[in-house]
């Protein structure tokens, strides 16, 4: 089964909303704007500090642990790294990278984090993991992994807060009790970047990830923050709940009806947004069109759309109008 | 908007009995007039006295309580506070702070024995000594302090964090003997010299010394200290005590007990040590 990005209907079949028309459209520097909207939806979200002796390894840390974490469909997760944190800001003072974890539940979620910790953060060499976000709602980190202990671990209450340090072969690893968990958080925000030909589409979605990776507490899950097989909900094959979305594909132009493609359209890549809040989501899309949009048609993108059901399934709609720079 | 002032309490002489000022606290005094906290009775041993025989008054917002002028006739002092701030500006009897269980307690000069003893929550910082007994266990009682935060800027009399359960003791000046005796968990730190054998039947918890020239011979080395772990200790104590933040960065000898009993607990010291 090839890969999928999250579930997404034809926008003209499945809705009934048509393919949106030139006068549907606002254009900056060349490059054609769709007058729609991404429709993105609640999930819960938490953030982890993951530390080390140096940023070599604490990115290390947290590149395995965001590891196929590119959609829940599959992966019971969407993750990534938010941002590498100073060492004079996290609390052991070394270099510190923050990760973001989403998910549709927080039963998932809070399995997800501790098989994700467990296997990925307490195994690489020198880390310690600290909780990324305050909230009132909490997940178990350490409070799930010092078991791995066998009663040799050690609690430590100090500052407000709760750590477990862990008998490891290379010392202790030192996690926190707790993380913060939000029910605020949005995922599926997204913008759909059409170029004219596939170095230019990953041209703009290049600009836009690197954009989005310095808004706080949103990331953009997929692979490099990049998908490329947008899918669309069902298939012929029965066993199949996604298949590629066809309308967007360019080598199905001219065959199928309805194609979202016009002719100068030879390649589509899209880039999906999580974040801990909805403002965060929106900040990023607005970074993500800044960035694509100075490319112009003939670098980067010449169209940019953004995918959604009709608005009838998500209650955040992220109008591409309004985030415009 | 400027806070109104708070209540202060000022001693008229030195006091001819011990006292119990465990009324005296922020909780107990809110909603009362200066007549009725004048009226107050405070328990003593011969002749009854009421606040106002001992105490000159001058009204003002209860949760931040002064009494101005102290003595070690002065037991019990901010027993039991359930929030607000308290400032003796002189010396405590004994119990300080028994059983807080939030706010913050200030004293300026020293603290007689069993000072911080059942503390649960909160802050007592005590700017000179502190006796026996510091956030330790009543005779009779079964555990010492369970949560909160003490810090002595002086020195601590014998067996301070006996039976330690939960929270954090801070000892800028030296220790009497046998700190951190029978704790159960919790952090104690005596940046000066630690008297002898420290950590006696320690259970858990962790003890950082400045100096232990007697240790028992129940305690094991068990290598290098974490430096995660001193890096995080050093970093959560660096808002206490400076002194015992950078104590706690340079404390990187470990030794494991007390294996008399349970065994889980810990002794760091700095190399030299």
């Amino acid at each position: 089964m090839p890969a999928v990005t999250r579930q997404r209907r034809q926008p003209d079949r499945r809705t009934g909303r048509a393919a949106a028309s030139p006068r549907d459209r606002m254009t900056r520097n060349g490059v054609r704007i769709d007058d729609t909207f991404a429709e993105a939806f609640d999930m819960r979200g938490t953030a982890l500090l993951i530390t080390a002796p140096t940023r070599r390894w604490a990115r290390q840390a947290a590149v395995t642990m965001t590891g196929f974490a590119t959609s829940i469909i599959a992966c019971g997760a969407e993750a990534a790294i938010d941002a590498e944190v100073a060492a004079e800001e996290t609390p052991d003072g070394r270099p510190g990278v923050r990760v973001l974890m989403f998910s549709g539940s927080s039963g998932e979620l809070q399995k997800q984090v501790q098989n994700r910790v467990g296997q990925c953060v307490l195994t690489s060499p020198g880390s310690a993991c600290y909780a990324g976000l305050e909230a009132a709602e909490t997940l178990k980190l350490g409070d799930a992994l010092r078991y791995f202990g066998d009663g040799w671990q050690i609690s430590k209450r100090l500052g407000g807060r709760h750590f477990w340090r862990v008998p490891v072969m290379d010392g202790e690893f030192v996690c926190e009790g707790t993380t913060g968990m939000t029910r605020q958080a949005v995922g599926g925000g997204n913008l759909i970047l059409m170029a004219r030909s596939a170095a230019g589409a990953l041209r703009a979605a290049e600009a836009v990830v690197d954009a989005i990776g310095a808004v706080p507490d949103a990331i953009a899950p997929f692979p490099g923050g990049i998908a490329r097989s947008g899918s669309k909900v069902g298939s012929k094959y029965k066993a199949l709940m996604a298949s590629t979305n066809h309308a967007y594909c360019p080598t199905l132009r001219g065959i199928v009806p309805d194609t979202e493609l016009g002719e100068d359209i030879a390649a589509v890549l899209e880039i999906v947004i999580d974040g801990l809040t909805p403002e965060a989501v929106a900040a990023a899309m607005r970074a993500g069109l800044a960035a694509a949009i100075p490319l112009g048609p003939e670098h980067g993108a010449v169209r940019i759309g953004a995918g959604n059901y009709g608005g009838k399934l998500g209650r955040h709609h992220f109008h591409l109008r309004e985030l415009l720079p | 908007m400027r806070a109104p002032a708070g209540l202060r309490l000022t001693l008229r002489s030195d006091p001819e009995q011990r006292l119990d000022l465990s009324p005296l606290v922020p909780h107990r005094l809110a909603g009362m007039d200066a007549g009725a906290i004048e009226r107050l009775a405070l328990n003593t041993t011969r002749r009854p006295v009421v606040v106002g025989d001992l105490f000159r008054l001058r009204p003002g917002d209860p949760a931040r309580l002064a009494i101005t002028g102290g003595s070690e006739r002065f037991d019990e002092v901010g027993a039991g506070m359930q929030g607000g701030e308290l400032v003796l500006d002189g010396d405590a009897g004994f119990g300080a702070g028994r059983g807080m269980v939030a706010g913050t307690l200030r004293i300026a000069g020293s603290a007689g024995d069993h000072a911080a003893c059942d503390l649960r929550g909160g802050t007592i910082e005590i700017a000179g000594d502190a006796g026996a007994f510091l956030g330790g266990a009543r005779p009779g009682e079964r555990g010492g302090m369970r949560g909160g935060t003490v810090l002595v800027l002086g020195d601590a009399g014998a067996r301070a964090g006996d039976h330690l359960r939960r929270g954090l003791i801070v000892i800028e000046g030296h220790a009497g003997d046998h700190p951190g005796s029978r704790m159960v968990a919790g952090t104690l730190v005596v940046c000066g010299t630690a008297g002898a054998l420290p950590g006696y039947l320690l259970r858990r918890g962790t003890l950082v010394l400045g100096r232990a020239p007697s240790l028992s011979p129940t305690f094991v080395d068990s290598g290098a200290t974490d430096p995660v772990f001193a890096r995080l200790l050093a970093r959560l104590l660096r808002p206490v005590s400076q002194r015992a933040a950078r104590l706690a960065a340079t404390a990187t000898r470990r030794l494991a007990g007390d294996m008399a009993v349970l065994g889980k607990g810990e002794l760091l010291l700095p190399d030299r040590a």
